[in-house]
């Protein structure tokens, strides 16, 4: 295989299927929740906090949210590569572009652990 | 022969001199949505662990999300999330090779547009009445 470099994963399509497999997932996830709140009517704690005591449903948001991790970390490295660059910013793109990604990183990673604690550290 | 006048590069100053088929505009427009959405995970997240905390919390949350701001906030949220979704459905159906000519992105992006209009009223209706 050719090495590429216009990539995350320096793959593609790898990007390719991963960007679609979390969509599928997120779809998923985003057409249960917002249904279960449309059919609920008025939200009480007690079912909210009932719905989030399944383990199926623990499991599904952190499919979700790791899903969302993957799929905003491509999406946000797409953008990245497309608008920071040297035409736009001139020598120092690549560190800025650098900066941008860890930011990136470091704001996906703080989603993830912070939706670890919400659903079990609380 | 080498054609030395071929643009590689747009500046923001050139984007106006493109004509904008609405094909694009979709796709900036998913892009857009794509960024609010992943500065809005934050409060997503925010809300999630305020409503799971405690019963006292979930009440602070649904105070919060009853004031002028909170429904603004929570109405903008669903709007990018409702459009980022039907314009995805099109992205996947594109790999599905249907409406992947002229005029089927011209159509898919028109449905794109009124579908996710609809679905943005009625998330300000369903914000509304809490």
């Amino acid at each position: 295989m050719v090495t590429q470099v216009t990539s995350f994963s320096r793959n593609g399509l790898s990007d390719f299927i991963v960007q679609r497999a979390t969509a599928y997932i997120l779809a998923a996830y985003t057409v249960f929740l917002v249904g279960y709140l449309l059919i609920q009517g008025e939200m009480v704690y007690a079912d909210w906090q009932m719905l989030f005591s399944h383990t199926w449903m623990q499991i599904f948001t952190m499919l979700a949210l790791v899903s969302t991790c993957a799929h905003a970390w491509i999406g946000m490295w797409t953008i990245g590569t497309d608008y920071i660059r040297e035409h736009y910013f001139g020598q120092s793109a690549n560190g800025y572009r650098l900066i941008y990604q860890v930011i990136c990183i470091l704001t996906l990673a703080s989603y993830l652990f912070w939706g670890v604690k919400i659903l079990w550290g609380n | 022969m080498k054609n030395d006048h071929r643009p590689i590069n747009v500046n923001p100053s050139d984007l106006m001199a493109f004509a904008w088929p609405l094909a694009a505009l979709a796709s900036i427009t998913h892009r857009i949505a794509g960024v609010i959405l992943f500065v809005g995970i934050a409060f997503g997240l925010y809300a999630l662990d305020l409503s799971l905390s405690s019963a006292a919390g979930f009440d602070v949350l649904k105070g919060l999300m009853n004031s002028p701001f909170g429904m603004f906030v929570t109405w903008g949220l669903l709007s990018a999330l409702a459009y980022h979704f039907v314009a995805g459905i099109k992205h996947l159906l594109l790999d599905m090779e249907m409406a992947d000519t002229i005029e089927g992105s011209k159509f898919a992006a028109r449905v794109t547009f009124l579908v996710s209009a609809v679905l943005i009223f009625l998330a300000g209706i369903w914000v509304i009445q809490g």
